[in-house]
């Protein structure tokens, strides 16, 4: 396979699978704002922007922070390159970049998400409006997946879930993150008193919200959602799964390629890290840094996928 | 509009008498098939066409850039005996051009007998100084050629244009049928059709055939300026059925006079390469130097006899209009024998004679740029307004050399889908010809071009012109010939003796 079409479509992977986690994000928000019992409103937002690391770019827009303003912001705006609107446009780019590697589904479900930003949305839009959108960008995104789950299982499949993989850990990283220092500012212990609202914001961001309730007896508290995000390698957007995934799918690409490389070997490293992480320890030794830690690997790996096969 | 009766290639020499004898079948379907049911069969086919993208760009046009192209349900038929007939005249054809490109970058002996003006070549923008003594593998130059030919009568063909640079089309040669295979299968069973669908085959098999190295099985690739290019939707077709990679130029480097793809398995090596991209954009350290989509290096390697390029790049001189005129020459020249296959009458306009006749005649002739294309630049006499007319007047007087002449020819008509039913239009055909080191072959089938506009005569895509299906039909027997003895063969002594 040409490097340039491994590389479209790892970005295809890479972009799909974004839009759909803001989409996620957008709409946790949107519920987050409307049902917290004390209205989040700003807070909310101010959230979302943190997670998506768009604080700055919305920040030079000199608007406040509103759900018109964010919302529109992070779902339709097309100066925003981190829009899902954009999101989709990139992925759709890189799909039209190798039409011939996709199957006609695969191509119609990507296609058809573009085709849902079509009409001119105006600014600010609202909320019964990008909930459609939303709803409809999730319905496509989840066509995608049946689609290439029903492709051949060779190297085309393979490069897009590894972006796939590699932007998942990514962005459940960062919603830990980024939520976790935002509802338990300094000094404050785990097991406080917390706010129900925002963590199950978080569960409802990675579509985890029943799965939390068959693997924890105890209820909402923040240490368990912290375990099912990172350690739990049954839950398909946790650190471990990614990690555990990512080690698979470039076994296979070795498997053709006759070859591994320095990404196989991170990856690696990373898996057998991850296997014997206790999420207590993490919380204990700093959750932060942790995950800080983790992101920095994660464009470390993304980095050496790009030399291994050569996406210059 | 039209006054001159035209040859019906279904209905004979007057729309009115029953069709010609061998294709009464075909002329009973036509009656006895509903227009609503042929509308809806075509509508079929194009929303089919659609959804795969086969579509085209029209230049110039911001609007809905990306359009299909019309599509119409009534086949155009050859009869065996006629495509026998054409057959050889266009394995003449593009054995000659082969040959005259092998010479013109080498000896260039038709100049120096004096069959060819000099000037003509040597100061024709089409000629490729930096190719010169250069010569591709296997001595094959025009790899695939799509000459375009008209017809005024049950025996009367003439050349129109060669394309022998990188003809497109192939693909609605082959969408075409596979729409008709299942829109209309009762035609098949009243009419046995030799099969196109091994083009991609055949392509595949003149391009290993051509490959510089004797060992191993040489890689091959299309070559695409990308998917923002009109024909990408051929480029990624041709490259998927042949399963070969499609390329764009970032994907090759050339090290030390060896072409590589970028691979996820590391670098490959290329052997040959069908590139869809104008020799302007080949290697920029060669042609235009500002080109992004050039492989630096890719004709040194060429000249080095690493790597085979189709078409071999320097192929414009052949198919030029300036050139063309020279045709009948050429092949003579070349062949020995007379020419099967003549061109349309042609006034050069460089020449004081020629001027005058075509400015005396400006209302009866087609008049061209000799170095336009696709419809643009070009006077239609008969059909022009008395403005054009004056321009064309205006532009000949000022700049001679750029335009040749032809008269209107009565371009044969086929059966057409119109919105009010079945009525004659004027064609033209593509067929395709392929040559590689073991000879030249005539793929049995092309493409049919049909201009919709009543009594126009211009069936380009970009000016509304649609495509037909066209079939050629197997010798009386039983059996339909789907293998490799359905192309017309001519193995070996496709090229003249150079020393």
């Amino acid at each position: 396979m040409l490097s340039r079409t491994a590389s479209s479509l790892y970005w295809l992977g890479r972009y799909f699978e974004r839009a759909d986690f803001i989409a996620r994000l957008v709409e946790a928000t949107v519920r987050l704002d409307m049902l917290s019992s004390r209205p989040a409103g700003e807070a909310a937002w101010a959230s979302a922007l943190a997670v998506t690391d768009t604080e700055a770019a919305f920040g030079t827009r000199g608007e406040a922070v509103s759900s018109e303003s964010v919302g529109g912001f992070l779902t339709i705006d097309m100066s925003h390159p981190g829009s899902i609107k954009r999101c989709v446009e990139a992925a759709r780019l890189n799909a039209r970049a190798t039409r011939t590697a996709l199957t006609r589904e695969a191509w119609a479900a990507i296609n058809r998400a573009w085709l849902l930003f079509g009409q001119p949305h105006s600014q600010p839009c609202d909320t019964t409006q990008m909930l459609a959108l939303i709803d409809g960008v999730k319905n496509e995104t989840r066509g995608f997946e049946g689609a290439i789950a029903r492709m051949l299982r060779n190297e085309t499949v393979w490069f897009i879930r590894l972006g796939q993989t590699v932007e998942r850990a990514d962005n459940t990283a960062r919603l830990l993150d980024v939520k976790y220092h935002l509802l338990l500012p300094e000094g404050e212990r785990v097991g406080g008193v917390i706010d129900r609202d925002q963590w199950t914001t978080i569960l409802q961001t990675v579509s985890a919200v029943t799965a939390y309730r068959w693997l924890y007896s105890e209820g909402l508290t923040p240490a368990s959602v912290i375990d099912l995000l990172i350690a739990r390698a049954e839950m398909p957007r946790s650190i471990a799964a990614s990690s555990r995934e990512a080690v698979e799918i470039l076994n296979l690409l070795a498997g053709r390629a006759g070859r591994h490389g320095e990404a196989d070997r991170m990856a690696r490293a990373r898996r057998d890290r991850m296997e014997r992480t206790r999420s207590g320890d993490v919380i204990a030794s700093g959750l932060h840094q942790y995950l800080e830690s983790f992101i920095r690997e994660n464009d470390l790996l993304h980095a050496a996928i790009g030399r291994q096969f050569a996406f210059a | 509009m039209e006054t001159r009766p035209a040859f019906d290639e279904i209905m004979g020499l007057s729309g009115d008498k029953p069709p010609r004898p061998e294709l009464a079948a075909l002329g009973r379907w036509l009656e006895n098939t509903s227009g609503d049911e042929l509308r809806r069969r075509q509508e079929s086919a194009e929303a089919a066409f659609r959804q795969l993208g086969i579509t085209f760009a029209v230049y110039g046009e911001t609007e809905a850039a990306e359009r299909i192209i019309p599509f119409d349900i009534v086949p155009r038929v050859f009869l065996h005996e006629e495509w026998t007939r054409l057959s050889e005249g266009l394995v003449q054809r593009v054995e000659a051009i082969n040959a005259f490109l092998d010479d013109i970058y080498g000896e260039q002996r038709i100049l120096s007998e004096g069959v060819l003006p000099a000037d003509l070549v040597l100061t024709n923008p089409q000629f490729r100084p930096e190719i010169a003594g250069m010569r591709p593998p296997h001595g094959v130059w025009a790899h695939i050629c799509g000459i375009d030919l008209v017809r005024t009568g049950p025996d009367d063909f003439f050349v129109l244009e060669d394309n022998a640079r990188t003809p497109s089309g192939v693909s609605y040669m082959l969408e075409n049928r596979e729409a008709m295979l299942r829109l209309c299968p009762e035609l098949f069973r009243s009419y046995r059709v030799e099969a196109v669908d091994s083009y991609p085959d055949r392509l595949l098999e003149t391009m290993k055939s051509v490959a510089p190295r004797g060992t191993g099985t040489p890689v091959c690739v299309v070559l695409t300026p990308g998917h923002y290019n009109s024909a990408y939707y051929e480029h990624s077709f041709l490259a998927d059925s042949m399963g070969v990679e499609l390329v764009e130029a970032a994907d090759l480097e050339v090290d030390d006079d060896i072409v590589w793809m970028r691979t996820v398995a590391g670098r490959v090596r290329v052997d040959v390469i069908y590139r869809r991209v104008d020799d302007d954009y080949l290697d920029p350290l060669v042609f235009r130097p500002d080109s992004m989509l050039g492989v630096p290096g890719l004709i040194a390697a060429y000249a080095a006899g690493n790597v085979a390029i189709i078409n071999a790049p320097g192929n414009g001189i052949a198919d030029d209009k300036a050139i063309y005129s020279y045709m009948p020459e050429i092949v003579r020249f070349y062949s020995g024998g007379e020419v099967k296959l003549p061109n349309v009458e042609t006034w050069r306009c460089r020449e004081p004679e020629a001027l005058r006749y075509t400015l005396d005649h400006l209302g009866e002739l087609v008049v061209k740029l000799v170095d336009g294309s696709g419809g643009y630049g070009m006077l239609v006499g008969p059909t022009a307004s008395r403005d054009e007319v004056e321009r064309f007047r205006a532009a000949l007087i000022a700049e001679p050399h750029r335009y040749i002449a032809q008269p209107t020819l009565a371009l044969s008509t086929v059966p057409t889908l119109t919105d009010t039913g079945v009525s004659p239009r004027h064609v033209d055909f593509r067929p395709f010809v392929l040559t590689g080191a073991n000879g030249v072959q005539v793929v049995p089938g092309g493409l049919t071009r049909v201009a919709l506009k009543e009594g126009s005569l211009v069936v380009n895509s970009s000016q509304g012109g649609g495509t037909k299906d066209s079939f050629v039909l197997v010798p009386d027997g039983p059996v339909q010939n789907m293998g490799p003895s359905g192309m017309t063969q001519t193995m070996g002594g496709m090229r003249q003796e150079q020393n």
